[in-house]
């Protein structure tokens, strides 16, 4: 349906059904953020002897997301005096709107996805760099010593992660031969690239934390040090749009993880296919999202310094050797 | 021995004392005898209470045990007793405070029940390794009757503080321990207090001496020990002595004040003056030291060159009472701000806002 | 040509990491402090001030909101320089009360310490684990004095209030279970990579210098100056008890963690020992005048809180309130040596330095 549609002559009708399909996957992501931060709370409160939620809409909080964005809409809009101005107002757009680009090459399923394009990986990784571009605008904009220092950090860390993540999913690419991520998919009908490539797999995990922003690697945000980064002069829905890009990468890159490693919608025994394909998704996706919520109760958090060391002087090399590996292998074996 | 003349002087405070005269006495020719069934000892008043045993000897030995038994009749609970046992048993103290150094045999028993007997005369004063040990058999509640010490071990004990004194200062714990069996602590005791001098002394007049020898006998306004202040030597210096004098507590080898515990100044409306606390952690001794400064111009030198750890202490004092230290790297008002009117702790400090 | 500029970061007096109204002027040049400068005084109330004007009695409530995390050693410290001065011999039951008290609350503040610090450096979990153990004793606390910070709970002479029926049972089965819940921490977190990475020859000071900068407690021990009032200059009943002064030679912030859950393990060596030895009756109070008067002289002793060496001097002349009193606060004296220890470090490790210090702002400013 939507081949057809993308080859289709372009005009109103054409327009507003991908305006349509847009904004009703906008709002499953905004349901899934909506949720996703409900269950972050609940998970770590449980796992810290706590309940998490549990006034707002029901025993299990179900309303207290929607609770807190309703909050956050009607707070008092506030701009710095000394903030440059343009940029604090348009540095959330410039973080936030990558997070929901990148959803677009996203195969959710064989038939749910919007842009089968032949660098789908490529793509991804390429426009979520952007979201780093706005964290640092934000910072620098605020006019806040705090602020800046969040902004340098989640520069320095994205360029310091953006490169192993990409060298570790080199190997998968060598094994699939393409970019595309339905190729990748259906390149594992018959053994996920979580068993084929473990290394690759535990480097871009580590660096898919790092570029996620979340503990052990939330530097840019980290509240004991910058007290809140980069979006510490923020507040009301700038911020919310600020923690909108960070749920929706989380959801990104879940969906990414799941399909470039874990099969996408894939059963993992064929008997099992009887099992609509979404569902598996939705199963393996929830279970990534479940392990960054845990190492986030877990970890204690990185120091700079530290981290750089670690991306450059040890996931780097990993990731490197993982491709010549790879290429060995294939070239050996298959 | 002299230990005889000690008794002697000890009965006689006992006497003055005019508290248990007669039991004291009895205890006393008891230990002579050292033959005394202990369950006699035991006195009528609740007051009166078995005193500390004293495994000095063989007979020490024998003797502790009644005595255990005397105590576990009295009051002291299960647990007392087995220690009282264990002490008499000749069994090692258990290790303690000053563990590495304590001598062993005769010494440490004597020590033990040196302690055993400052337990019993006043918590306050004890100190000693082996007290743990002794207070089992020493004290029960309530206890407030004086244990008539022993001569001959309470000279032994005295003969170790002494020669502890001029070697080390870890003795000096065990010495005071010694002496407080001797003396009495209580603070209504005052007058036998002071007939005996403390432990603490032989340090007092070792800093004297060193100070006097290397920096002139008239450095110093007074020295004496601070009773009430668990007997610490105080030295007060003169306002122009009083730096040289720091600096030469610290980095003398005999004296080797190395920490700086305290430092504050007070108004005594007379007077200004700066309390300096010092202790030396190689030999385990304090001192203190003061000095009178004139209050409507109160300057004394910093002793942050020689201590970092008083910068801020004397940030404090200058905050709060006004003292200037010349030779202060960074002399500012630490708690009010610098935008704060007078100096509160002055005893004529008036708030600058009349409405708080 | 790339112009570099040094810049001054404000880290507080509102700031997460700082452990209350504490501020530090950094400069910072990158993420590398070129100087720190400490700037106190936010929360100083004038205790010394007020005391002047009080009863001996009525002083202690202020030093519950000195060190608001060990106010039992606090308490403990302004009785115990008046007692010294008066001569008043403590009953055994009331200093058996008072020990398991000030090393239940050691444990309490040393529980806080570990946690915060480990929040400091980014892990939320630990700082609930130690605060629901925390919690426990906090409770029995209230049990026993009627409140669960500011316990106001001894006096000069004793203590308010005798343990209510069952207490020192639970204090006794307290025990085992905090030592498991230690084996638990330790498993959690001190073999963390991470956390190693963080702490790990951090904010290291040499014994010397440690010296030479007043530091007490934890701070000091972590050189290996093996040095505890409670050991060396035994008050109260600590003569007593047998127990280990848990020292370290390597001086930095993971030494001085590793301390802090000794201290822990030792002080509930103590609290098992008392709870066995604990004296069935007896009285509470010692015998003292209705109107406390310290004798006319000065007198300056000190203990061992959980942070430090806390001292307290009083001169009195003699009238029921005293003339003149003073606190030797630990944390005063023990963050003279931060601004040394910050030259040259970067943000994330002042966090990691201030936080292993372990200051109480409340402390710190008097």
């Amino acid at each position: 349906m939507i081949e057809e549609l993308l080859q289709s002559s372009p005009g109103w009708a054409n327009f507003g059904i991908f305006f349509l399909l847009g904004a009703v996957l906008l709002l499953i992501v905004l349901g899934f953020v909506t949720y996703g931060i409900l269950a972050e709370r609940k998970v770590l409160g449980y796992m810290q002897l706590r309940h998490g939620p549990n006034q707002v809409g029901g025993k299990w909080g179900l309303l207290q997301t929607v609770a807190d964005v309703l909050k956050l809409l009607l707070k008092e809009d506030i701009i710095p005096k000394a903030a440059d101005r343009p940029l604090f107002i348009i540095a959330p757009v410039i973080a936030f709107a990558p997070s929901f680009m990148v959803l677009a090459t996203m195969p959710f399923t064989d038939k749910f996805q919007f842009a089968d394009i032949g660098v789908g990986l490529l793509y991804y990784i390429a426009v979520s760099g952007l979201t780093t571009f706005g964290m640092l605008l934000g910072g620098w904009a605020s006019n806040n010593k705090y602020a800046l220092l969040g902004g340098m950090r989640a520069s320095a860390q994205m360029i310091s992660y953006e490169i192993p993540l990409v060298m570790s999913v080199l190997g998968v690419i060598l094994l699939t031969g393409s970019l595309n991520l339905n190729d990748m998919v259906e390149a594992q009908k018959h053994g996920w690239f979580i068993i084929l490539q473990p290394i690759g797999f535990v480097v871009f995990f580590i660096a898919s934390i790092a570029e996620l922003n979340r503990t052990p690697f939330d530097l840019p945000e980290s509240e004991n040090e910058l007290v809140a980064g980069y979006h510490v002069e923020y507040s009301g829905f700038r911020w919310a749009f600020f923690m909108l890009a960070e749920y929706v990468y989380l959801f990104a890159m879940s969906a990414l993880i799941t399909v470039v490693f874990l099969g996408g919608w894939l059963a993992p025994i064929s008997f099992l296919d009887f099992i609509p394909g979404a569902v598996w998704f939705a199963l393996k996706f929830s279970v990534v999202v479940f392990v960054y919520i845990w190492l986030r109760a877990t970890l204690p958090r990185f120091r700079a310094d530290k981290l750089m060391e670690f991306g450059w002087k040890v996931l780097l090399p990993i990731a490197l050797a993982n491709i010549f590996l790879t290429a060995l292998i294939k070239s050996l074996f298959f | 021995m002299s230990g005889e003349k000690d008794l002697e002087q000890l009965k006689k405070e006992a006497v003055a004392k005019a508290k248990a005269a007669a039991a004291a006495k009895r205890k006393a020719m008891e230990l002579a005898g050292g033959s005394a069934p202990a369950e006699d000892t035991a006195a009528p008043t609740a007051s009166a209470e078995p005193e500390a045993s004293t495994p000095a000897s063989d007979d020490g030995d024998d003797l502790a045990k009644k005595k255990a038994a005397a105590v576990a009749k009295a009051k002291a609970a299960a647990a007392a007793k087995k220690k009282a046992m264990e002490l008499a048993g000749g069994a090692p103290p258990a290790e303690t405070a000053e563990g590495d150094n304590a001598p062993a045999g005769d010494d440490a028993k004597a020590k033990a029940a040196a302690a055993a007997k400052a337990k019993a005369v006043a918590v306050a004063k004890a100190k000693a390794a082996a007290a743990a040990k002794a207070k089992a058999a020493g004290t029960s509640a309530d206890s407030d009757s004086d244990a008539a010490p022993i001569g001959g071990d309470d000279e032994k004990a005295k003969a170790i503080a002494a020669a502890k004194a001029k070697a080390k200062a870890v003795a000096a714990a065990k010495a005071k321990a010694a002496a407080a069996a001797g003396g009495k602590a209580d603070a209504t005791a005052a007058p036998a207090a002071e007939a005996k001098p403390s432990v603490n002394q032989a340090f007092l007049d070792k800093y004297v001496k060193v100070i006097s020898e290397h920096l002139g006998s008239d450095v110093l306004e007074d020295s004496y020990i601070n009773k009430l202040s668990k007997d610490v030597p105080t030295l007060v210096a003169k306002r122009d002595t009083y730096y040289k004098i720091a600096q030469f507590l610290k980095y003398n080898e005999l004296l080797g004040f190395d920490y700086l515990s305290e430092l504050h100044g007070s108004d005594f409306e007379t007077h200004m003056e700066v309390y300096v606390h010092l202790f030396s952690y190689k030999n385990r001794q304090s001192v203190a030291l003061k000095v009178k400064i004139d209050r409507s111009e109160p300057t004394i030198e910093s002793l942050q060159p020689l201590w970092a750890g008083a910068e801020w202490p004397e940030c404090e004092a200058y905050d709060l009472l006004g003292i200037k230290f010349p030779g202060h790297p960074d002399l500012r008002r630490i708690l009010l701000g610098e935008d704060w009117v007078g100096h509160p702790l002055r005893k004529d400090y008036e708030p600058y806002d009349v409405e708080v | 040509m790339i112009r570099t500029e040094e810049m001054i970061l404000n880290v507080g007096p509102q700031h997460p990491s700082t452990h209350g109204v504490f501020r530090l002027v950094v400069k910072i040049d990158g993420e590398i402090i070129t100087e720190a400068k400490p700037v106190i005084g936010y929360l100083h109330r004038g205790t010394e001030k007020l005391a002047e004007d009080l009863q001996y009695t009525q002083i202690i409530p202020y030093t519950d909101r000195m060190d608001y995390l060990s106010s039992m050693t606090n308490n403990y410290i302004l009785c115990h320089a008046v007692e010294t001065m008066m001569g008043i011999e403590i009953p055994e039951r009331a200093d058996f009360l008072r020990v398991i008290a000030m090393e239940l609350n050691r444990i309490a503040s040393h529980l806080v310490a570990w946690g915060t610090y480990i929040l400091d450096l980014g892990a939320t979990s630990p700082f609930i684990y130690a605060f629901r153990d925390r919690e426990m004793i906090i409770n029995m606390l209230n049990e026993l004095s009627g409140a669960r910070l500011t316990f106001n709970y001894m006096r000069v002479g004793g203590v308010k209030w005798d343990a209510p029926e069952g207490w020192i049972e639970k204090v006794g089965s307290f025990v085992p279970y905090l030592r498991g819940q230690l084996i638990g921490y330790h498993q959690l977190v001190s073999g963390n990579e991470i956390f190693l990475d963080r702490v790990k020859g951090v904010g290291k000071y040499t014994k010397e210098e440690a010296i030479q900068y007043s530091l007490s407690g934890p701070n000091l021990r972590s050189t290996g100056v093996k040095w505890d009032l409670r050991k060396d200059e035994p008050y109260s009943i600590y003569n007593r008890f047998n127990f280990d002064v848990p020292t370290s030679e390597d001086g930095d912030c993971l030494a001085r963690y590793h301390l802090r859950l000794q201290e822990i393990e030792e002080s509930l060596k103590i609290l098992e020992q008392a709870v066995e030895q604990f004296p069935g009756e007896g009285p509470i109070m010692a015998k003292v005048p209705k109107i406390i008067k310290a004798p006319k002289g000065e007198a300056f002793v000190r203990i061992e809180s959980p942070r430090g060496e806390i001292g307290c001097y009083i001169y009195s002349d003699g009238k029921k309130e005293p003339y003149r009193l003073k606190f030797r606060r630990p944390s005063f004296y023990n963050l003279q040596i931060l601004p040394k220890l910050l030259k040259g470090e970067n943000i994330a490790n002042m966090i990691a330095i201030l936080g292993a210090v372990d200051i109480v702002l409340g402390e710190v400013d008097g």
